[in-house]
């Protein structure tokens, strides 16, 4: 397309003479800081002009909401047609509590779920495993065998509601238990909606919840991408995922750069796999983290668009929109919240909040307050969901299809966002690609230097941490707080050792073995474990019999 | 480099038991105490107490960090105090992070963890406590 600059080039140039003129004058105004920069160390000008936007070409750079590139929205009416989901991570203890906590959150408009397992279940074993010693309910729910999925599920309507699952290294597994449980309420695959989170490369950058090595981690996502797309038309196969990169310590830039690095490298997966690439893109989606520094997170959004939109189009050969749509879910930053006066972290949730939705996430989870110390109490996650809503109804910035396109300094950025991606995206190449990059480290290791330069900066009093490192209180803020969330451990381990009991063994061990006979060949492995799960072997057992084949991953060491 | 500035060198385990992936403070923290001078080794993630106890020992540490935010630390500080305890290794000054209850840190404390950081705290503080509490053991020996 021809390209047309928004601006008057006559008008720009008296614009560039009057600058420097406003400029020269205020050369020794006294300013507060030496340089602002974002959180993320990206320069932020004076004033922002046409002038740092001379070249961008809307129809070719921003396009309407719903037109390529899609920088501006992926649906025409926004949220006047549809507001995002609020969907809250929640999961701790046995499937009954947080059963209880689902159905409290629903009670109370909430719109999706998503579930946190705990972390003997993200790494695959059963809750009496040596090695999940201490672990049990901690960080999210417990799932040992389908039984806990049916009592987890139990009275949610999953024909109605759809679910996001935080899982990985066991995604294969843990998504065959929730369509058993389906099944089992005569809820046919095909109409669950919801999404695994199934993107293994953010496991060895940045999360670090892997079992396998790379190679045979891949080839599972690959089934998965497969499976879906021939039976789950709604399921989203994949979130890729900036936010545990970015909780890590890494940069907005950073996180934008590999996540969408990973997410060509599933692109590529599923071609290699034979699949379309119009058949399976629409199906991935994303996860983002949302951070203090309000515009630069917009920014980060609106290029994460473009960027993909363009890259879909041009190197994949997409022809159809749906697969140029970058769909988003956004979680507000964990780590920018602060033990120290919690009643603040409802404020940076507030702001990061905001940010999201300007960047016109599709569905959004809000940190509780008491979330640097703690899970989240019933009365801290009722006011998180409680600020999702006021953005919603009260604040007027839903009416508006992306209200901030055409800011001179949001498109300025924007640009800025886009460029310092395809800088990474020339070094992972260089590299190898992703998984060469993992191998030598490379994403742990700028990770890892982010991550103690902003500590550095906190230390320095360079960055300011309200309650931290200023406007400090002696005496500590005490806010009441979920204690106790292992309380169930008991009712768990009996049940998993009923569960264990009372099914065909026979059948349990029939299927274990075909498992592990396909594993060690190439077929699609779903059906196999399908068929486990429906025997109730254990989580540990199955993830046991890949281990077996697959080996297990361990990490390079770059601190 | 001398036999003898070697051997002043404080060298610190920094481990992360239990299963959670999160290294962000177990990182930051191990390169803060290397600029200060320290000789560190990092075990990496998922490190059973038996496996951080037998590399107390074969690395000959003068301190052990435990870094930990699953939850997980009243069910596996305990083990990993005693197996110290058990190989003899009662001289290494034991210090722990992450996300630790308040009302936790009194039980840590009398277990014979010697200071809990908490969220918020500053590596420079750490490094003063460890370099503190090294000078005094070093001149209770000596």
């Amino acid at each position: 397309m021809e390209s047309h600059h928004l601006f008057d080039e006559k008008e720009l140039e008296e614009l560039d003479r009057q600058a420097s003129v406003a400029d020269g004058a205020l050369k020794d105004a006294a300013e507060r800081l030496p340089r602002f920069t974002t959180v993320s160390g990206m320069s932020v000008k004076r004033v922002y002009t046409p002038l740092d936007v001379r070249k961008l070409s809307y129809l070719n750079d921003l396009g309407l909401p719903n037109t390529y590139p899609f920088t501006r929205a992926i649906h025409p009416t926004g949220y006047r047609g549809r507001l995002w989901t609020m969907r809250m991570f929640s999961g701790f203890g046995t499937a009954e509590e947080t059963n209880a906590r689902f159905r409290y959150l629903l009670s109370h408009g909430e719109t999706g779920l998503s579930t946190a397992f705990d972390y003997a279940t993200l790494v695959g074993y059963d809750t009496d495993a040596k090695e999940a010693r201490g672990e049990f309910g901690k960080c999210g729910v417990a799932i040992s065998s389908l039984r806990d999925m049916e009592i987890l599920f139990d009275g949610i309507p999953q024909d109605r509601v759809t679910t996001s699952m935080t899982i990985n290294g066991p995604a294969a597994i843990i998504w065959a238990m929730y369509i058993v449980t389906a099944e089992k309420k005569g809820i046919p695959m095909a109409k669950l909606g919801g999404t695994i989170q199934n993107d293994i490369l953010k496991e060895y950058i940045a999360q670090a919840s892997y079992i396998y090595p790379p190679e045979p981690s891949l080839r599972l996502v690959a089934d998965t991408i497969e499976f879906g797309t021939k039976y789950m038309p709604l399921w989203n196969t994949i979130s890729i995922s900036g936010y545990h990169i970015r909780e890590a310590g890494a940069t907005a830039q950073q996180e934008l750069a590999f996540t969408l690095a990973d997410g060509f490298t599933y692109v590529e997966l599923g071609l290699k796999r034979g699949l379309d690439v119009d058949d399976f893109v629409p199906r991935l989606s994303f996860f983002f983290n949302c951070h203090n520094d309000f515009f630069e997170e917009i920014a980060k959004f609106r290029a994460a668009r473009r960027i993909w939109a363009r890259e879909m189009k041009e190197r994949f050969k997409a022809k159809k929109d749906r697969s140029c749509w970058m769909r988003f879910h956004t979680q507000t930053a964990g780590c920018s919240l602060t033990e120290q006066q919690p009643e603040n972290n409802i404020v940076r949730t507030t702001i990061q909040a905001l940010a999201a939705v300007l960047g016109g996430t599709q569905s959004l989870h809000t940190n509780s307050m008491d979330e640097a110390m703690a899970l989240p109490s019933e009365k801290a996650v009722r006011i998180a969901l409680r600020t999702q809503q006021i953005i919603a109804h009260e604040s007027g910035v839903t009416n508006s299809v992306d209200p901030l396109g055409g800011s001179f300094m949001v498109e300025s950025l924007t640009n800025e966002m886009e460029h310092a991606a395809r800088e990474y995206f020339r070094k992972i190449d260089a590299l190898g690609g992703v998984v060469a990059g993992i191998d030598k480290g490379f994403f742990q290791r700028e990770i890892a230097q982010a991550a103690y330069r902003y500590q550095q900066e906190i230390e320095s009093k360079e960055r300011v941490m309200v309650g931290v490192n200023e406007y400090v209180l002696d005496e500590p803020v005490e806010i009441p707080l979920l204690t106790d969330v292992a309380k169930g451990q008991q009712r768990h381990l009996d049940r998993l050792n009923q569960v264990r009991r009372e099914r065909d063994n026979r059948e349990v061990t029939r299927r274990l073995n075909e498992l592990h006979d396909a594993a060690k060949g190439d077929a699609n492995l779903m059906p196999y474990i399908l068929d486990a799960v429906r025997a109730y072997a254990t989580l540990g057992e199955m993830c046991g019999v890949l281990r077996g084949v697959f080996g297990e991953h361990t990490e390079l060491l770059v601190a | 480099m001398s036999n003898k500035v070697k051997q002043e060198k404080i060298r610190v385990l920094v481990a992360k038991p239990g299963l959670d992936g999160h290294d962000r403070g177990a990182k930051v923290i191990a390169r803060a105490l290397r600029e200060a001078g320290m000789e560190v080794i990092y075990t990496g993630l998922r490190q059973s107490p038996e496996m951080i106890v037998e590399a107390a020992l074969q690395e000959d540490v003068d301190v052990v960090g435990l870094s930990i935010l699953s939850g997980a630390h009243m069910e596996l500080f305990p083990l990993i105090v005693d197996g110290l305890k058990q190989k003899g290794l009662n001289h290494i000054l034991i210090v722990a992070g992450g996300i630790i209850p308040e009302e936790d840190v009194p039980v840590l404390k009398k277990m014979g963890i010697q200071a809990i950081f908490r969220p918020g705290a500053m590596t420079q503080d750490i490094v003063d406590f460890v370099n503190a509490a090294m000078a005094g053991k070093r001149q209770r020996t000596t």
